[in-house]
């Protein structure tokens, strides 16, 4: 497919007629401009094209563990678009932004509710951000109270975001092992800690879908030791409603709104990853903090203990709408969507463990993970590209990085019985292939635009961007030069 | 691979020759990351503890930890690596090597050292777990 700057039909360098004063050298006013120059009925079409090669979960079922991709309802979009939200400018002074206000203040509540923390930042604008934020309150708290606490806990089977935000904040990572039912080893835990550790990063369920069993022994254990316990909120789709962080003895939590609460998810976002924390911890949350006061919603940036501002303005406000929008769609309800989800997940995990492996025979939460080792080396790969010719897109693969060639499903709750039934034909179905006819699995995917991709080329030599064709006359043209391809 | 070749329960091989350890990954454990997209080496001159992570393997599958076999200076690199890690997939025992270590005190060390399989043991010991 061509890309837009390709069509025939584009004039390049064309440029409108300046039709305002611009108070600019003339030496530094372009004359060309290499911008795509395509009538209407050809820009929809390419993206409409475009669209038609993409695979979203408004196309299919997309099971990609430990992402939770799940539908986002479309009021939500309805709401995101109401004018007074969606014109709003990020400048506009307090008086004149109260309902915009009046929403986050309300979002904070209604995630204070869910998680039962006491204070809510929705400035993070992404999950590892929320952790960023969460590990550097950690140390503006230590240092407050002229304690010196370098390291963190963090078992094995944790996203790779915990260990790189511990290293961003120069804090040393202890790795704890899981022991044979998927927790937390509890005696090596035990062992790792002393009091020099700071924190503990745990995420409940955890990335095998598996609720940690002794969650509240390690938090007393974390308490009496003076450590604080974090959370990874990414799985907190298994929880809603049915259990708060706080009671199982979490002092933060960061929520990916993107996931659990239904916002737009992929492409690099626009994310959101709100963090709460208890009391103790609310004055080091980033300013502004959004009060309330005689009715009123201002913006309060007199906190001298706060670690100052992660994001500009307050996050990504759309997002935030859209998250609103969908807890109160919900309402006191909300508990369903967890309890759907964990039906769905154990639904698929009891109809494919005698095919595939399970490594830890236990009743998942939202998600399970399950092994092809057993059809050899790099089968878990072979059998996620061979479900894109069956329509749905891959699990998540090769992570968490404990079992072996892993496939990692998480149905979610807005699945049917239908879809999900034809998800396990297709997985069964392919076991059966790779016995019988295992080159057309090798071989997968054969109904899709591109086929398997080089993936060491694509890492190591990226093409990331156009680069202009050259036509004649270009060599004179200084504005394209800039533009030259690479060697590679 | 003349010499005695020994290997870690991580999966690195260790082959000493004019008292300098030789390290790279076994063949089981190339095969297992998949096809290798970039190495980041440690510094020359820089020390590691037994079994301290000393450099980072990245795969298609995901991003490993390679651990320091025996404790010592790294006095080598195996700089082609940088450019063409594939040769850790293509030939793990030869061009796909990866540091050269000074051991710092062989009678402290010695423990390292006859902690590490053979051949068979290793062989038997990556049956188990296949």
């Amino acid at each position: 497919m061509k890309l837009i700057f390709e069509y025939e039909e584009q004039t390049t360098g064309y440029l409108p007629d300046e039709d305002i004063q611009i108070d600019l050298p003339k030496e530094i006013i372009r004359k060309e401009l290499p911008l795509p120059n395509v009538s209407e009925i050809s820009t929809v079409r390419h993206y409409i094209n475009l669209s038609k090669k993409n695979f979203a979960v408004d196309v299919g079922f997309y099971p990609l563990g430990s992402c939770t991709m799940k539908y986002n309802p479309k009021i939500n979009e309805d709401l995101a678009r109401l004018e007074g939200l969606r014109d709003l400018h990020p400048l506009s002074p307090d008086d004149c932004v109260q309902g915009a206000l009046q929403l986050m203040w309300e979002l904070e509540q209604d995630l204070m509710e869910i998680t039962g923390m006491d204070s809510f930042s929705l400035q993070p604008a992404a999950g590892a951000q929320g952790e960023l934020l969460g590990i550097m309150i950690t140390k503006a708290y230590f240092k407050q109270n002229n304690e010196k606490r370098t390291k963190i806990l963090i078992p094995d089977s944790a996203h790779g975001t915990n260990p790189a935000s511990a290293a961003m904040c120069r804090c040393e990572t202890i790795t704890i092992p899981s022991d044979s039912r998927g927790n937390m080893d509890i005696d090596k835990f035990k062992q790792s800690l002393t009091p020099d550790v700071g924190l503990v990063m745990l995420t409940n369920p955890n990335t095998l879908g598996l609720f940690e069993e002794n969650i509240l022994e390690i938090s007393n254990l974390a308490r009496n030791n003076g450590t604080l316990m974090y959370c990874d909120g990414a799985n907190m789709n298994a929880l809603l409603g049915i259990t708060r962080p706080r009671d199982q003895g979490f002092d933060m939590i960061h929520l990916n709104l993107h996931k659990t609460f239904s916002t737009p998810h992929g492409g690099g976002g626009p994310g959101a990853g709100p963090l709460g924390v208890q009391s103790f911890l609310s004055d080091y949350l980033p300013t502004p903090r959004i009060i309330k006061q005689n009715n009123k919603y201002i913006l309060d940036y007199n906190k001298r203990k706060s670690v100052g501002r992660i994001r500009s303005f307050n996050g990504n406000f759309s997002v935030l709408v859209r998250a609103y929008s969908y807890i109160k769609s919900w309402g006191t309800d909300i508990r369903k969507v967890s309890e759907h989800a964990v039906l769905n997940a154990n639904y698929l995990l009891t109809l494919l463990k005698d095919v595939y492996e399970l490594s830890f025979d236990r009743t998942c939460a939202h998600e399970f993970v399950l092994s092809s080792n057993k059809f050899g080396n790099r089968s878990a790969m072979n059998i996620a590209k061979r479900l894109l010719d069956y329509g749905f897109h891959p699990p998540t693969v090769y992570f968490p990085l404990i079992v072996r060639e892993a496939l990692m499903i998480e149905p979610t709750e807005t699945e049917s019985k239908e879809t999900l039934d034809r998800f396990v034909m297709a997985l069964r179905s392919i076991a059966d292939e790779i016995k019988e006819n295992p080159i057309v699995v090798k071989d997968a995917p054969h109904t899709t635009s591109i086929g398997r991709l080089d993936e060491v080329a694509a890492a190591r030599r990226p093409n990331l961007r156009w680069v202009i064709p050259s036509r004649p006359g270009d060599e004179n043209n200084r504005d394209l030069k800039f533009q030259k391809p690479d060697k590679q | 691979m003349e010499e005695e070749i020994g290997f870690t329960k991580e999966h690195e091989w260790v082959i000493i020759k004019e008292g300098l350890a030789l390290v790279g990954i076994s063949d089981f454990a190339q095969n297992q990351l998949g096809d290798i997209v970039s190495i980041e080496l440690p510094k020359i001159g820089s020390k590691f503890k037994y079994m301290e992570a000393m450099a980072i393997i990245d795969s298609i599958k995901a991003s490993s930890d390679i651990y320091c076999p025996i404790s010592g200076e790294i006095v080598e690199l195996n700089e082609d690596l940088l450019e063409h890690p594939e040769q850790i997939n293509q030939s793990p025992y030869d061009l796909g090597w990866i540091v050269k270590i000074k051991p710092l005190n062989f009678k402290e060390n010695i423990k390292e050292f006859t902690d590490l399989m053979s051949k068979e043991q290793y062989d038997k010991y990556v049956g188990e777990i296949e």
